[in-house]
């Protein structure tokens, strides 16, 4: 169990994390999403204890992460591809962490086995790809068999096979009863992996509820509809309080009104419908919605004078798709 | 997952545990270990080679010359500690700061997030190995050089102060080893930190000589390598303000102020 109260943190006059508070619950995978610069990093960074907070404070099973003995023991966090010295092999990176916690030797084996890094255990981490280096973290992450996991875009710079692989892993360590905190970018990602969301924007909460929930309540179901009566109908469902679009000569995208009422309205009016699709919306959707008026970095075509109006407005945002 | 090896393990005293890993960052880099041995193989061997140069041209050197060899015959040490001075200290500097450019420093923290027993553990790992090369390099230099001189000068271990200069050599390049360490932990960045290095130990040293005045003296000598280079000394020149075993605790607390604050500042701030 993390929970973060009032937690703040300031870098010169930007609140990089503000006045944040929320509690992530074992057994669940709950992804933390933000745009870039909303502060995921920095929160993960405090509740770690590698950065100090300016107030608040973050607890993992009710202690400060500095008054943890042997803390690897209790957390496990992977932060970013690489934190190993280029010149040491996997192994040996993972036996000195080891060391430090009382672990034993065979530990280092069963990790390295688990993420699939057998045959280059003996190399230079160096001269590791970047999916290898992410595995070596996450093998890192799991040497002693922590009860909480914090995973700071895990799936970066794997293969497809390698994402798959996260994903499972962290749907199984969740379902062990652990608790999984996993901050990734890639919204699609999280709507496949994580039953609970925790969503901020510039240093700020901004969400922090079910997955399904985050994405009916953010984002508008739409319905398709496909009829020879589009002109018909289009008249029924407006009068009905729903927005109507007409994609093509008999295509109509409907907002506002369920698919069970269109359907109705049709079977009353005895018009032919040939079809009638719900859509539901996307995380990502949801999440460009909410985040809109949140975001760090938007996509200014203009450079604006200094101090002027970082006004985000409903510009779609450039996600960065390399780091966060 | 397997629970039942991490969880059924005794855990030994956290000294221990850290002193363990510590010596396995060190151990395992390779490059670490190659510019020890490296190290080690030309410092003796510069040593030899001034010496042995330096008697082939005894019968011409000056009165001058033969004289402050005759006056300290421990001072062909001077060429192995000269050459081994600065690498150590960068070594030193390296071992902390290379840390921070590899993003290890992290994974130290998560591991010991009291950090300063992680600091004094790395600490005295380094010390532990660089008085190891440093003592190698200054025995080996010592006997070698012995059988050099001796139809000239005839020196041996149990001369006064002799024994106490050539230990005193490997004692030095520890303590100068560790000052890196201390400044590369304050200062973080590698190539700031190696700058600072050889400011403080060749630079400031050559300057603080140069001061005019009382002032000037007593500047000089109590700067960390002119005081702590007289342990290296078998016989004590005139005018030192301090003695062998003074100017080394000078050059300790110098160094255990850095590593002070080295750890202070590990505490204070965010990695």
């Amino acid at each position: 169990m993390i929970e973060v109260r009032n937690l703040s943190k300031r870098y010169g006059a930007k609140l990089a994390v503000d006045d944040l508070s929320f509690t992530v619950t074992p057994g669940r995978v709950t992804g933390f999403l933000g745009p870039n610069g909303a502060g995921k990093t920095t929160t993960m960074r405090l509740v770690l204890g590698l950065a100090r907070p300016d107030g608040g404070e973050a607890v993992i099973g009710g202690r400060r992460y500095r008054d943890l003995v042997l803390p690897l023991r209790m957390v496990g966090a992977l932060l970013e591809a690489k934190a190993v010295h280029g010149g040491r092999s996997a192994v040996r990176h993972l036996m000195w962490l080891a060391e430090t916690q009382g672990l034993p030797r065979r530990r280092v084996g069963e990790v390295i086995s688990l993420v699939g890094l057998d045959e280059v255990a003996a190399r230079r981490a160096g001269g590791f790809s970047l999916g290898m280096g992410q595995r070596l973290g996450i093998a890192a992450a799991l040497l002693g068999d922590p009860k909480v996991l914090l995973l700071d875009e895990p799936v970066n710079g794997l293969d497809p096979e390698g994402i798959v692989w996260i994903r499972n892993l962290m749907k199984r360590l969740a379902a062990e009863g652990r608790t999984v905190f996993v901050s990734s970018h890639l919204m699609n990602e999280m709507a496949v992996t994580a039953d609970h969301l925790i969503v901020i924007g510039r240093g700020r909460l901004l969400a922090d509820c079910s997955t399904a929930e985050f994405i009916d309540r953010h984002s508008h179901a739409q319905v398709l509809v496909r009829t020879p009566d589009a002109d018909r109908l289009a008249e029924l469902v407006s009068a009905e309080g729903g927005q109507v679009e007409r994609s093509g000569a008999d295509t109509l995208t409907v907002t506002g009104i369920a698919a069970q009422r269109i359907a109705e309205l049709s079977a009353w009016s005895r018009l032919v419908v040939y079809e009638l699709t719900p859509q539901r919306g996307s995380l990502e959707q949801a999440f460009m919605e909410m985040t809109a008026g949140s975001l760090e970095y938007g996509s200014h075509s203009s450079a604006g004078g200094a101090g002027t109006d970082r006004g985000p407005a409903a510009r779609a945002p450039e996600y960065d798709r390399s780091a966060s | 997952m397997t629970t039942a090896t991490v969880a059924s393990t005794a855990v030994r005293p956290r000294a221990g545990r850290l002193l363990r890993a510590e010596w396995t960052k060190i151990s395992s880099v390779r490059s670490t270990a190659w510019s020890l041995a490296i190290l080690v193989v030309t410092a003796i061997g510069f040593d030899i080679l001034i010496t042995a140069l330096t008697m082939a041209s005894w019968q011409t050197a000056s009165a001058a010359q033969k004289a402050s060899y005759l006056a300290d015959p421990t001072g062909f040490l001077g060429p192995a500690l000269g050459l081994a001075q600065i690498p150590l200290c960068i070594l030193g500097v390296m071992l902390i700061t290379s840390e921070y450019s590899t993003g290890t420093i992290r994974a130290s923290v998560l591991a010991v997030p009291r950090r300063t027993p992680m600091l004094a553990a790395k600490a005295a790992v380094f010390a532990a190995v660089t008085f190891v090369v440093g003592e190698v390099v200054a025995f080996a230099s010592f006997l070698i050089g012995q059988q050099i001189i001796r139809h000239h000068i005839p020196v041996s271990l149990s001369d006064p102060g002799v024994l106490r200069a050539v230990v005193g050599t490997g004692l030095f390049i520890t303590v100068l080893g560790l000052l890196g360490l201390g400044i590369g932990g304050v200062i973080r960045h590698t190539g700031a930190a190696i700058t600072v290095v050889v400011g403080v130990v060749v630079v400031l040293s050559n300057l603080a000589r140069a001061l005019p005045g009382t002032v000037g003296t007593h500047v000089a000598a109590y700067l960390p390598t002119n005081a702590g280079v007289l342990i290296t000394q078998a016989h004590r020149e005139s005018g030192n303000l301090l003695g062998p075993w003074q100017g080394f605790g000078v050059a300790c607390a110098w160094t255990a102020v850095l590593l002070g604050a080295a750890g202070y500042l590990l505490n204070r701030r965010d990695v």
